[in-house]
């Protein structure tokens, strides 16, 4: 068990080895998936065969006192996550269930879509992404070979960071069969503290002053007023999150207060905060219409509120101000608006839903420049020769 | 011993071409081709291996950088990029045939973002200098190796290097939002920005830990973070190797994530108490240093809880610091290590493994068995919560039987984490020293799958070669499939 990592492959990995050469002879593209709950995003792939996960289920490892847990792929984040509870841990990057917004199906979403992925939630603003937690990964590359990358230990350097490079690929780089994650502990409790602002410039910089105070904000959105409203807030409001144990969280929400010193600021409890974090990390506030697009936008924090305004679309900030959510009418012009605004900032978009028609004219994250495009390029075709993983899904031709 | 590849002949018969041709692309005195100046770039932390480079070139901007490796590239000329020289596995060891590229003139702080919490530094600023910028108003730049008033940001992220209080901050790669890159071709490319998770490839944290084999980095956006309120040390001392494991697996158990809890075995106490007189109890068998965060009623309460749980292992003596300056002498022992077992031993061979923290016991039974076995001594150092053991094998460089015996302990050592279900490095990188083993943890394909993507970024093998892999021929994967 503890040296899995360097095990040959799994009857069930060599199985899918077999299909992906099979179809690498033929030349066939492959659509690479778990569970299927976020083929909503990107480009949509034009395939006829599909190679799942879904059939690779367990946790493999749990260890709480080595914080490190190990799943095959196509586990259930729900199942993870209810192990995980049971010894007071959990994954800190606070995955969302996008599936309400993506329009999916009701099946479970797997830990392997979560890490091809990279989704984290508002926690990702002070403990790190999904990336940050992936200490190992085993995946069947297009070469049809069953490769594996980090281990079962949390600090590793061993080689090239496979397990990076994997993560946040979507599926076009190799399916991946297992995933070994850091766990942390649950803390003990939380609050919120709820600062009513209107403006987003005004209600980033009190997030910035929080994240940049010494409490351990591990949570700062801004909704405006419609936004707000969805969450059950009377108004516009800055919330800032934190978590530890009681007697700090009662300390440093107070102190945070007063050292902010917004008028009519309210602090809500344990039970209240979950609910409204919850919330924020679904991506709640969005109202998306079946013909509506999507945008997940990251930018530099301070950037956020003009982004959210130049994009002229409804949405509201994370991460400080620096994750942007954005839905509005699925037009190339409503697309090009958003590109601009993000490329103006300096930031990073990607298309997290729309019809098809749009999702196959427009970039749905940005182009590289023509030397990193030419990395890219080279680097897939180190990984997937043929070009048959999920074709298409990041960048179009590839 | 380690074998290096053999020089490229035609490039050593063109030596004074190359020189010629890299002088103007550089400031004045930016080249440095003299025997007795080259000298000092012969090795690096790793110094039992050394080798005179060709000529070392000290770059003062991203442009001279990007000239200096496109001349390199057209010329078929290696490149080993280098920043302090600390690494200890030899990882910017020079070849006789390579330019070594040292970051250490580009060492400007560019900009410091506070409401963003970046800062945007040049890849020769030291990871102490990124702290001491941001010191002033209340932040400070997490990772944090115990050579820190050394080593640069952009050997940093060649290494992914990590310290003592990564437990909670993460490593380099989880501290990093940008990067300005290099290619060998001399293309210069941007990487990431100001914002977390850009789409694509997530090629920063394919960089990080790259050890110079994909781009020479040039400027680094790291993250900044405000410094907790305060921090106070604890000491445990406890009667042996297994009930102080016991301990750090009910510490974690208990909910809290110290910022850093340290385990040393016996031989590292006396060794450090000795060097330190850091008060450090010298009947005890495994000691922990445990360090928590926050204000004085939060360290208060977070010792307690770590006292109680400490008491429940029979503990020898329990030392929680009352002061600032007694966190600072409990730490002094701890953060000296290094320098005194170089003075019980004046050479010594650091290792730098990973476990899972559970095997903690027996894996120190073994290397104490070896320990006899080869005749050499060892002192254990352990970041207990994250499972990176740093044995430090002591031997007598006068005496190349020793050394040989001592590098073979170590890589006993190494096949050892590895078997337990660990690596071969948790922070330090393969480098040259480890390069050999590396078919331990990876089986042929899954190396030659890391070496194509190497081909991706560097068809030619220019940069840093000999590192890493073990040597063959490198294939172009990549190339080949097209
Ligand atoms: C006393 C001592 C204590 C140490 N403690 C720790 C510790 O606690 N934690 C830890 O992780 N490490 C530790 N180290 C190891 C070492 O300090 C780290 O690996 C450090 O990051 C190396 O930085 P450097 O600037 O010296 O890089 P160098 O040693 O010069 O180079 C390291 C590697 O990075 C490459 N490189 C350097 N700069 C660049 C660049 N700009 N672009 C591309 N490639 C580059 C080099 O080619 C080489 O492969 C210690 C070393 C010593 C001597």
């Amino acid at each position: 068990m503890d040296t899995m990592y360097h095990l040959p492959p799994t009857a069930a990995e060599a199985a899918i080895a077999t299909t992906v050469a099979e179809a690498a002879a033929a030349q066939e593209p492959l659509w690479l998936t778990g569970n299927g709950t976020k083929g909503a995003m990107l480009r949509p792939v034009r395939s006829r065969r599909t190679v799942s996960s879904a059939a690779l289920r367990g946790i493999t490892l749990y260890s709480p006192s080595e914080l490190i847990v190990s799943a095959l792929a196509g586990t259930a984040l729900s199942e993870v996550q209810a192990t995980l509870a049971a010894s007071g841990q959990h994954l800190i990057a606070e995955p969302p269930d996008l599936r309400r917004v993506l329009g999916a199906a009701d099946a479970p979403q797997t830990i392997g879509g979560l890490v091809a992925t990279n989704l984290s939630g508002p926690r990702r603003v002070a403990w790190g992404a999904m990336r940050d937690h992936v200490m190992g990964i085993r995946a069947v590359t297009g070469r049809a070979e069953v490769i594996h990358s980090g281990g079962r230990v949390l600090k590793n350097v061993t080689g090239l960071d496979l397990c990076k490079l994997f993560t946040g690929s979507h599926g076009t780089l190799g399916l991946i069969t297992e995933v070994t994650l850091k766990v942390l502990p649950l803390p003990e409790t939380s609050a919120t503290l709820v600062l009513p602002m209107a403006v987003a410039q005004a209600g980033v910089a009190a997030l910035s002053a929080a994240l940049g105070s010494p409490y351990g904000v591990s949570g700062a959105a801004f909704l405006p007023q419609a936004a707000a409203a969805r969450l059950g807030l009377p108004g516009a409001a800055a919330l800032v999150r934190i978590e530890d144990f009681a007697a700090s969280v009662a300390y440093r929400s107070e102190k945070l207060r007063a050292e902010l010193g917004v008028a009519g600021s309210s602090i809500l409890d344990d039970a209240a905060s979950r609910l409204i974090w919850a919330g924020v990390r679904d991506a709640d506030p969005l109202v998306v219409g079946d013909d509506d697009a999507v945008w997940r936008v990251s930018v530099r924090p301070s950037a956020g509120p003009g982004v959210l305004e130049a994009a002229g679309c409804s949405g509201f900030l994370d991460w400080g101000g620096g994750l942007v959510w954005l839905v509005g009418a699925a037009t190339p012009a409503a697309h090009q608006r958003v590109e601009t605004a993000v490329l103006a900032a300096g930031g990073t978009w990607t298309l997290m839903r729309a019809p098809d028609a749009l999702r196959e004219a427009v970039d749905v994250i940005p182009p590289e420049s023509p030397v990193l495009a030419a990395i890219t390029r080279r680097v897939k075709a180190a990984l997937d020769p043929r070009g048959i993983l999920n074709p298409g899904r990041l960048y179009a031709g590839l | 011993m380690i074998r290096l590849p053999d020089p490229k002949t035609d490039v050593l018969a063109r030596r004074d071409a190359i020189i010629a041709g890299l002088r103007p692309l550089l400031a004045e005195s930016g080249l440095i081709s003299e025997a007795i100046r080259l000298k000092p770039y012969e090795t690096d932390g790793l110094s039992a291996y050394r080798q005179m480079p060709l000529a070392v070139a000290l770059p003062e901007t991203t442009e001279e950088v990007a000239a200096v490796l496109r001349f390199c590239h057209q010329n078929g000329v290696r490149v080993v990029p280098r920043g302090a020289g600390t690494s200890l596995s030899g990882g910017a060891l020079p070849m006789e045939d390579a330019v070594v590229v040292g970051l250490m003139r580009m060492n400007r702080i560019l900009d410091i973002d506070y409401a963003d919490r970046v800062a945007t530094v040049q890849a020769g600023v030291t990871n102490i200098g990124i702290t001491n910028a941001v010191a002033g108003n209340g932040f400070f730049y997490a990772p944090d190796p115990s050579s820190q008033l050394a080593c640069m940001i952009g050997g940093n992220v060649n290494m992914n290097s990590g310290g003592a209080h990564c437990l909670k901050y993460g490593v380099t790669a989880n501290n990093l939002l940008g990067l300005k890159i290099v290619t060998i071709e001399g293309e210069i490319v941007d990487i990431g920005g100001a914002h977390l998770d850009a789409a694509g490839y997530d090629w920063l944290g394919l960089l990080t830990g790259s050890e110079g084999m994909l781009a020479v980095v040039t400027e680094v956006n790291v993250r900044i973070l405000r410094s907790p309120e305060g921090a106070r040390a604890m000491l445990a001392a406890f009667q042996s190797n297994e009930i102080a494991g016991r301990c750090v697996d009910a510490i974690i158990g208990s909910g809290i994530i110290p910022v850093a809890l340290e385990f040393m075995d016996r031989p590292a106490i006396h060794a450090c108490e000795a060097f330190a007189h850091a008060g450090y109890p010298l009947d005890a068998e495994a000691m922990l240093i445990i360090e928590v965060e926050g204000s004085v009623a939060e360290q208060d309460d977070l010792l307690d809880r770590l006292k109680a749980i400490c008491q429940n292992f029979d503990p020898i003596s329990l030392k929680v610091s009352q002061s600032v300056e007694e966190s600072a002498a409990i730490w002094k022992g701890r953060k000296g290590a290094f320098g005194a077992v170089g003075r019980i031993s004046p050479d010594y061979l650091c290792m730098d493994g990973t476990i899972p923290t559970s095997r903690l016991p027996e894996v120190l039974r073994r290397i104490g068995e070896m320990s006899d076995s080869y005749g050499l001594k060892v002192a254990n150092i352990f970041h207990a919560g994250d499972g990176n053991l740093h044995p430090l094998i002591m031997f007598d460089a006068n005496d190349p039987a020793s050394f040989h015996k001592a590098e073979m302990f170590g890589a006993d050592i190494l096949r050892l984490c590895v078997e337990v279900g660990g690596c071969l490095t948790g922070e330090h990188g393969v480098g040259v020293e480890k390069r050999d083993l590396m078919p331990v943890q990876f089986a042929a394909h899954e190396l030659d799958q890391q070496r194509a993507i190497k081909s991706a970024f560097d068809p030619d093998w220019l940069l840093n070669p000999s590192k890493v892999f073990p040597l063959v021929e490198p294939v172009s994967l990549a190339l080949a499939a097209e």
